[in-house]
């Protein structure tokens, strides 16, 4: 049979006669309407909930897992935050924690965490596409939906679209949100946060409308091409400048620069040329705690010292010397706004100082840099440069105007479109790529580009992408219940002559007061409460460290008894803390019964001495303060109101609460306050 | 329709790891051969699920007399979501080879494999464990450091000098599997809470009940149980399937 004749003989069996006809189209309609239930039938979905089913029927609780499974669509409906998420129709054990030895999807309990997977859903922390029912659509992106599934690295960014500030428990959101603000990104980019404050940076680019005076140009046109060559830890990016156009804005930034009159009124010939003397003046360095805040690359490559100052491993290549003695008689002359405490130096130690900073120097950094008379042809293009790259943006220029929105606005990157990104060869379409690639390389995504090259670790980078992740739509439009606000800074500063003297010795840098102020050295806020008034007149006078594990860090600022007296007396009446009656617990009222029965809760039931010292002969524990002389130093209401309840007084102080009794809290506060010199421990 | 729901679960397991899946990586052409496969560092290390470990993972390929060779083609293998840089390649002169390493996006132990082969073309495999950290036991590693640390890791690093040789009852490292894994969740909750008397240990141990809050705890534990060393079974360990 041919098969032109196979055919018209099937279409004669099957459409012979009518009644044949009848059937067979009827027969069709079936299967077709079957079509429908079947596709349902063998969905994804439901073929995920058998395999739950068939997993749990081996185990020991199998029937409260069955009892707790309910067969069919699932969905999380969260209209405040606008999420219809079905992912429990697959993930059908979230909250099976007995379960948490099953490897495989979507079977996994979800691991614990501090919100209810009811009240808040699946996407507002994973994104993906909530309502979809096949993994393909839920999980990846499709033609109609964007954004796929948060890779877990980057999955803390989900926690900062609510939590403004930092929690303990997201490490990376954390860190990235400090390195936006420490390297000045918020400079260019606007970040407005949803509680509707203007993210701030923290890190202090000095002006340049004097920088003549402290620098060359020789040094400006290095710094400009490689800012990293002079100082590894310099947050100034690198602006891939070739070498006429570091020539050009090293000119214009010379021509711009004015001299500065007041740096040099007290200074010509008092101070003496600069003493070569290397170990007074090494000396010098360690005893003004210069490491606390600066950095030195020793022999061994190493950095030692603190990141609150500028590295000054080649200094003397870039300070005048002129200028160096000028800054450390007083920074606040050049710089109104530096960090750097106003230090009482005298003329010879000024030079000493000067003269071991001015030795810091590296014969290579400036070696290749021959630079010709500026012309006023590259001053003019150098301005024009200057004005192109938005080095306004963070310093001020002399003739140049700070630039508003130099930058494109990141206040709702998170959400950014992915049809409006043109993403370099190489770079996956994928939102946090994208990010990630453009703190990496930004030059990369085309000619003509300003974002300058940083320098960060993958580590880095992947933070700052976690936290700019968190600046979602979501993140600005929901209701403001949801929201928990950041700690900002308080704008307190303290008032009058002591107020004056706080400002010149920068105390601010390093102490916070009242909501203000650094986290390197303890909170002051009530300082009053807690000390003696002759005990802080010495310690200003010679501050030594309190922990014997930490090292020194204040430094002593040669102040005079006047200044002394001044700053004690405002301390000890206003920082003062309303729980603490500093008279409630006077010295006289402790029997040496009680101060015996302190001594045994100190070292028998609490075992006090696994972190302190009170007999410097027996006793070992260096973490917590030495309490030698804790008699002659703290008052002791603040000892007593302070061992009651130690996070009260210091949040986030080490010391656990020991759940003391008031009979015990009293008699360890005897016992400590009859602590009052270490010869007198060792005498004992 | 199998093949397809299985290609489909290994795709859905691929995505939430947050990885792409590793690419198959071809032997690279190897110029010698060793007899031997060594960790010269890198195992054992602990990072947040799905990020890159601190450290790379270096391996070194040695002959018969522990000589190390150049030139050997060593592979890296692990679970899924688990990515290498570079994922195979020669030994350089010193007979080794680093890859960075970026853990899956789940919680858990990862079984890291690098094989190298012989003359003969035996392959010889080591084996490498890392630790990934979810959110509660990174939680645990911040009240750690903040906490516990202090005397319970008797290394001192430069920002933290540790109190352990100072204490008269040594307190035992979190890493010491031998002896936590033997105490029950209840036991170290007891103990974190209400301190060393609580179990007839030394008060050395304060209580941190008052100072920490129960979830906080909790997430102590977890992290306790992530970083024991040998590892915690309480339902069997977890291991990402491959």
């Amino acid at each position: 049979m041919s098969p032109g004749e196979q055919i018209g003989s099937l279409r004669r069996k099957l459409f012979g006669d009518p009644a044949r006809a009848f059937g067979s189209i009827s027969l069709v309609l079936l299967v077709m309407l079957a079509i429908s239930p079947a596709k349902n039938f063998f969905s994804e979905w439901r073929h995920y909930q058998k395999g739950y089913l068939k997993l749990v029927r081996t185990r020991a609780d199998a029937l409260t897992l069955q009892r707790h499974f309910s067969p069919g669509f699932q969905q999380i409906w969260l209209p405040e935050m606008g999420a219809v998420d079905r992912c429990t129709t697959c993930h059908v054990a979230l909250k099976e924690t007995s379960l948490s030895d099953v490897g495989a999807q979507p079977y996994r309990p979800h691991p614990p965490i501090p919100h209810s997977l009811t009240q808040f859903g699946c996407v507002v922390c994973h994104i993906g596409q909530g309502a979809a029912t096949t993994v393909e659509e839920a999980h990846n992106s499709t033609k109609a939906w964007e954004q796929p599934m948060l890779p877990a690295r980057y999955l803390e960014s989900s926690c900062g679209q609510c939590h403004l500030g930092p929690l303990p428990g997201t490490p990376q959101l954390n860190l990235g949100r400090q390195l936006i603000a420490r390297y000045g990104c918020v400079r260019c980019h606007t970040v407005m946060q949803p509680d509707g404050t203007r993210m701030m940076a923290t890190d202090d680019p000095p002006s340049l409308e004097h920088i003549a005076e402290k620098t060359t140009r020789e040094w400006i046109y290095a710094w400009i091409k490689n800012p990293q060559a002079y100082a590894v830890t310099a947050s100034m990016p690198n602006f891939q400048l070739t070498d006429d156009d570091a020539r050009d804005v090293s000119a214009f930034l010379m021509e711009q620069s004015r001299p500065l009159p007041a740096i040099h009124t007290q200074a010509a010939g008092k101070a003496g040329p600069a003493s070569p003397d290397a170990t007074a003046g090494a000396s010098l360095y360690g005893e003004s705690f210069c490491a606390s805040c600066h950095a030195v690359q020793n022999a061994a490559g190493a950095l030692v010292g603190g990141d609150l100052g500028p590295e000054l491993t080649r200094i003397g290549s870039k300070a005048k010397p002129e200028w160096l003695e000028a800054w450390l008689r007083d920074p606040s002359r050049y710089d109104p706004d530096t960090k750097m405490p106003h230090y009482r130096f005298d003329p010879k130690n000024i030079a000493t100082l000067a003269g071991f900073l001015e030795a810091k120097t590296d014969s290579d950094l400036l070696a290749d840099v021959h630079l010709s008379e500026a012309t006023p042809a590259q001053v003019q293009r150098g301005k024009a440069l200057v004005a192109e790259y938005g080095c306004a943006s963070c310093h001020e220029i002399n003739g140049i105007k700070k630039p508003e929105n130099f930058a494109p606005e990141l206040s709702r990157v998170g959400s950014r479109s992915l049809a409006v990104l043109a993403f370099p060869e190489g770079v996956p379409h994928t939102l946090p790529d994208y990010i990630d690639a453009k703190v990496r390389n930004p030059r990369a995504f085309g000619p003509g580009l300003k974002m300058p090259q940083y320098t960060f670790t993958e580590q880095q980078r992947s933070a700052i992408t976690t936290s700019l992740l968190a600046l979602t739509d979501r993140a600005q439009t929901q209701p403001p219940a949801l929201r928990t606000a950041a700690v900002h800074e308080s704008n307190y500063r303290p008032a009058g002559k002591a107020g004056r003297l706080m400002r010149d010795l920068r105390c601010f840098s390093c102490h916070a007061i009242n909501g203000r102020g650094g986290d390197m050295a303890p909170d002051l806020s009530w300082e009053g409460s807690s000390v003696q008034r002759p005990w802080l007149v010495e310690f200003l006078k010679n501050p030594e460290t309190l922990r014997p594990a930490l090292i020194r860090r204040m430094p002593r600022f040669n102040l005079t008894p006047d200044e002394i007296n001044t700053l004690t007396d405002y301390m000890m009446v206003v920082y003062q803390t309303p729980t603490v009656d500093r008279d409630s617990m006077p010295v006289s009222s402790f029997t040496p019964d009680l101060v015996e029965q302190g001594r045994q809760l100190f070292y028998s039931k609490y075992a006090c001495q696994s972190c302190h010292i009170v007999d410097p002969k027996k006793d070992k524990g260096y973490i917590g303060p030495a309490l030698w002389s804790v008699g002659a130093r703290l008052n002791g209401a603040w000892v007593y109101a302070y061992l009651k309840d130690p996070q009260s007084m210091r949040p986030g102080t080490l010391e656990p609460n020991q759940h003391l009794s008031d009979g015990e809290a009293r008699s360890l506060t005897a016992f400590l306050m009859a602590q009052k010199s270490a010869r007198q421990a060792a005498k004992k | 329709m199998k093949t397809r729901t299985t290609i489909a679960i290994f795709g859905g397991l691929v995505i939430l790891a947050g990885c792409s899946r590793p690419k198959a990586n071809p032997a690279p052409q190897a110029t010698a051969h060793g007899t031997g496969l060594v960790e010269v560092s890198g195992g054992k290390q602990i990072a947040q699920a799905g990020r890159q470990l601190d450290q790379p993972v270096v391996v070194q390929v040695n002959d018969a007399q522990n000589n190390a060779v150049a030139g050997a083609a060593v592979v890296f293998r692990g679970p899924a979501g688990v990515s290498f840089n570079p994922a195979s390649g020669p030994t350089d002169s010193s007979g080794q080879l680093s890859t960075t390493v970026t853990l899956g996006g789940v919680a858990g132990r990862y079984a890291i494999r690098a094989t190298t082969t012989d003359t003969g073309g035996k392959s010889i495999e080591l084996k490498l464990e890392e630790i990934a950290l979810g959110y509660q036991q990174t939680l645990g590693r911040e009240l750690n450091h903040q906490y516990c640390s202090r005397c319970h890791d008797p290394e001192s690093t430069r920002e933290r000098v540790s109190n352990y040789d100072n204490l008269t009852t040594k307190p035992h490292a979190f890493t010491e599997g031998d002896t936590l894994n033997k105490m029950s969740d209840a036991d170290l909750m007891a103990i974190i809470s209400h301190g060393g008397p609580a179990l007839n240990k030394s008060p050395e141990m304060p209580p941190f009940g008052y100072t920490l809050s129960k979830s906080d705890i909790h997430a102590v534990i977890s992290y306790i149980r992530a970083v024991a060393d040998p590892p915690f079974h309480s339902a069997g360990v977890v291991y990402a399937k491959d």
